[in-house]
């Protein structure tokens, strides 16, 4: 009798206590998506912030600069007293050059050695070249930056007469060899994605592998080599420790690069390392710089994306 | 009917192979270029630091004087960077991959939330720090904290993060999950004790380089102003604090020469943070990670 009761009891507590854990369960299995979804909004409230920021303090920039003297003026002096120029030319002219170069040394190279991973190189060599370029590309900014300044500038000064200490050759190279690995790993990706058969018949009609790798591979991978390519451009433009190390402070508009240079990302760290006051006029042109930087990183993103959506051949 | 000239051909295919052999190893001196500047930049800071890298560099304060600079804020400003960088930064991106792997239906708005993340990974790291200033140093009066400059950190490696996790939640079979909830198993339940735990090992692996990047990245901690010489040790989250990359860059641009040298000692100590850091990540992977 009595251990019936307790029996009984027993299991209505453990009813009670299973109902509870039904409920609590239910509340978990409603909040959690919520919850991760809000996680998931902090990535969009990220990006709101960056857009809202550089607007409102480039509008706040505006007020007191000329939209027209911003964008047309080829002098950059936000320095100089009582009459500070703010042209944006020069600064895009000194990023445009660090690019150019950076390209020119890392477009021949990457892609040459993603056709030699992909169509030359055997399984073992790919393991092992494939984890050191990763570490190529794991290297901090500043150790290149230290590297051009140290190394590559007082190499090409043996080479090249009038070398400045601070140039835009020196980072370019640099900035060329930081985007390499990126370059080579997204192409040979495109490339080693290229379905073996088309290979095979290439080869099967008398090609060497020359041939297969220039007029086969490399026109089927196309689309996801230029999309490396402009996404690694992207990554130029916005580079920051190399340039500023390497490049020196001197925005000047022309096409001269063995002179000092400042880019758009060199400037908004010097102003940053100086003491420009809260307020400022300065202090608001670190963001009209950074709103040009964005959009033109923003434009190649979007257009690294829709070469790879757009051209993706479909095997 | 004509016969093809036999030494015509030969000519030719020779001329052919010849061509193959020439770009096969102008093909291989590419790649061995980004392997021999790899090789020259570490042997030239190994060499010129080494002799700086001694227990006194790494227990001294910064100083004006080269040989009596040394690291010690910088480093432990480092860790308590990452001591705020990882948990923020872990918990937001893996929480934004299990929605979207698990949960995001197909509609605009996870459409959208996709395509923000992958474009907030091309945008500079600089333009985040300009974000950290504006937001958190000025707007919510954190001020050139450990925890303003840790936040903007977490944002910047935030979608390195969440396509790793993806990866690693994608990867774990759905029969796995069809067992579970055969087993009568919620959603939750089974997302929380039968795919996470399937999927940390990637995630982790992720973490960890994303990590590495968030320690030498340099350009967001300029923007937001955080000070080089520093004689103590933060105390605590809104503490001012120093960082390894900014010490480096501030002797790296110093004009005497023998700031060179420490700079250099400098890059050796942070080089060998990220070496063991990769080196984790490589070890978590080849000994956890499951191929189905």
């Amino acid at each position: 009798m009595v251990s019936q009761k307790e029996n009984k009891t027993s299991s209505v507590q453990q009813l009670i206590a299973n109902s509870r854990n039904q409920k609590t369960k239910k509340i978990v299995e409603k909040a959690m998506p919520t919850l991760l979804f809000s996680a998931a909004i902090i990535s969009i409230l990220t990006t709101f912030g960056i857009v809202f920021t550089l607007i409102f303090e480039t509008f706040e920039f505006f007020k007191r600069v000329s939209i027209t003297d911003f964008l047309f003026g080829t002098k950059w002096l936000p320095f100089s007293g009582n009459e500070p120029l703010f042209g944006i030319l020069p600064l895009i002219a000194g990023t445009l050059k660090v690019t150019l170069i950076a390209v020119v040394v890392a477009v021949p190279f990457g892609i040459a050695s993603a056709i030699y991973l992909s169509e030359y190189a055997s399984e073992k060599t790919r393991r092992i070249v494939k984890p050191i370029l990763e570490v190529l590309a794991g290297v901090p900014t500043i150790v290149y930056g230290f590297f051009a300044l140290t190394f590559v500038t007082p190499l090409l000064q043996e080479i090249v007469p009038g070398l400045k200490l601070f140039n835009a050759l020196s980072p370019g190279i640099v900035v060329g060899i930081m985007i390499l690995p990126m370059i080579t790993s997204l192409s040979e990706d495109a490339m080693s994605s290229v379905p073996n058969s088309m290979r095979e018949g290439a080869l099967a009609l008398g090609a060497t592998k020359f041939e297969v790798a220039i007029k086969v591979v490399l026109p089927a991978a196309l689309s996801g080599i230029v999309a490396s390519v402009v996404l690694a451009i992207s990554r130029a433009i916005g580079e920051t420790m190399i340039v500023s190390l390497a490049g020196g402070s001197t925005p000047k508009f022309d096409l001269n690069v063995t002179d000092s240079i400042q880019t758009m990302t060199a400037y908004i760290v010097q102003v940053s390392t100086g003491d420009a006051g809260y307020g400022t006029t300065i202090y608001y042109s670190i963001y009209s710089v950074g709103f040009t930087l964005f959009i033109f990183t923003l434009l190649m993103n979007l257009l690294a994306h829709y070469i790879s959506k757009r051209f993706r051949e479909v095997y | 009917m004509r016969y093809m000239d036999d030494t015509v051909v030969m000519k030719r295919m020779s001329k052919r192979i010849t061509f193959n052999k020439v770009w096969k190893a102008l093909f291989f001196l590419a790649t061995t270029f980004a392997l021999v500047t790899l090789a020259i930049l570490l042997y030239r800071i190994v060499t010129q630091g080494i002799d700086y890298l001694n227990i006194d560099f790494l227990t001294n304060f910064a100083s004006r004087f080269a040989d009596k600079a040394g690291i010690k804020a910088a480093l432990i400003g480092s860790l308590w960077l990452m001591a705020v960088v990882a948990p923020v930064s872990i918990i937001l991106g893996v929480g934004t991959a299990i929605y979207l792997e698990e949960y995001a239906k197909k509609n605009r708005i996870n459409d959208f939330i996709r395509m923000n993340i992958s474009n907030l990974a091309g945008v500079p790291s600089i333009v985040f720090g300009l974000l950290g200033l504006t937001i958190f140093v000025r707007m919510m009066g954190l001020g050139k904290s450990i925890l303003a400059a840790g936040l903007t950190m977490s944002l910047l490696i935030l979608p390195v993060i969440i396509v790793a996790a993806q990866e690693a939640i994608r990867a774990v079979p759905n029969e796995q999950r069809e067992a579970s909830y055969g087993m009568g198993a919620t959603k939750w339940q089974t997302i929380l004790r039968v795919v996470l735990p399937a999927a940390i090992p990637g995630i982790l692996t992720g973490s960890i380089l994303a990590m590495s990047r968030a320690i030498g990245e340099t350009a967001p901690l300029v923007v937001i102003g955080i000070p080089v010489i520093l004689q103590f040790l933060p105390n605590g989250l809104l503490s001012q604090f120093t960082a390894l990359p900014m010490q480096i860059y501030d002797w790296a641009k110093r004009p005497q020469e023998a700031f060179q040298y420490v700079a250099a000692a400098g890059i050796l100590v942070l080089m060998t943070v990220l070496l063991l850091m990769n080196s984790i990540a490589i070890f978590i992977r080849n000994k956890f990670q499951k191929r189905y």
